[in-house]
């Protein structure tokens, strides 16, 4: 999916933005991703463009879940030690609070990998983390 | 309610969703309890661009747009109802530069939640995605009359 010598920038710089440029999806939704030492934040900046319910207004649901699917998979491609491609499975993602028209959040969890298969957890919120809007799970066959 | 009256009701109600719009979403066919919408290739949802597949997500907001779109079919009453959850199982990558298309139905329909399943095809007839969902029922009055009234064309 990837071109390696960008996952390895992104790896040593903590820089995203050529990983993301690189995935027209993500610019799609207007992904982004910060590093904290070990962890990684993915944020979805507030767009008129990825809205659904207009009374609210609130974020496409659909939205929601690719913004999470996509992040669950950068954040298993800069987990894996070698370039391991992952491919999605399957998906189960749970609505918690309508996504109102402001920035979200998200962070993964790696909850197991196998030889093949990850599976990993993903957590989106809005102003307050002990908030979620939406939890999901997600496995990935990985790939040499 | 006929099958044009169906369309017509999507096609106002995803017209007022921006995502929807912005993916191109469009009604292909209606029944009371069935609606399949298109979505069509584009360049800006890939997700691989070495083979220049469209992401997952792109195809999870389909499936969510029809299945949560399907109530205007299946209801007299228009009710917009909150997606609770969502199932997606990938079965195929979706071939690039031809349209994804998504057949939902309701198959159990209680005075509280709604559960629908879903089926993500291209025009070989292969199985893109399946999708299973449950919508919880908030009940007409949730929404303004006025935007009621946009969507079913017409006083309620």
């Amino acid at each position: 999916m990837t071109d390696p010598e960008i996952l390895n920038y992104t790896r040593e710089t903590g820089d995203f933005s050529r990983l993301i440029n690189s995935i027209p999806y993500a610019q799609f939704i207007g992904l982004e991703c910060d590093q904290f030492g070990d962890d990684l934040i993915f944020r979805l900046p507030a767009k008129d463009q990825n809205l659904g319910n207009p009374v609210l207004p609130a974020i496409h649901g659909g939205v929601i879940g690719g913004f999470m699917e996509l992040s669950a998979a950068i954040y298993l491609m800069l987990a894996q030690e070698t370039v391991r491609m992952p491919r999605i499975v399957n998906f189960s993602l749970d609505y918690l609070r309508a996504g109102l028209d402001r920035e979200t959040y998200a962070e993964c969890k790696l909850t197991r990998q196998g030889n093949r298969v990850a599976n990993v957890m993903i957590t989106a919120w809005q102003k307050s983390r002990s908030k979620p809007i939406s939890t999901a799970r997600a496995h990935f066959l990985l790939e040499d | 309610m006929d099958n044009q009256i169906r369309t017509d009701r999507v096609t106002r109600f995803i017209n007022t969703l921006n995502q929807a719009k912005e993916l191109g979403l469009r009604v292909t066919e209606t029944t009371e309890c069935s609606l399949t919408l298109c979505l069509p290739y584009n360049e800006r949802i890939i997700g691989n661009p070495d083979t220049g597949v469209i992401h997952g997500g792109a195809i999870t907001t389909l499936m969510d747009t029809t299945s949560g779109s399907l109530m205007l079919c299946a209801l007299d009453v228009f009710e917009l109802c909150p997606t609770l959850d969502l199932r997606v199982d990938y079965m195929r990558p979706a071939e690039p530069h031809k349209p994804v298309y998504a057949r939902a139905e309701v198959y159990k329909m209680t005075r509280n939640i709604i559960f629908t399943r879903c089926e993500a095809y291209q025009e070989s007839g292969e199985t893109v995605a399946n999708c299973v969902a449950t919508f919880m029922r908030i009940g007409p009055e949730a929404l303004p009359k006025a935007y009621r009234e946009k969507i079913t064309g017409g006083p309620v």
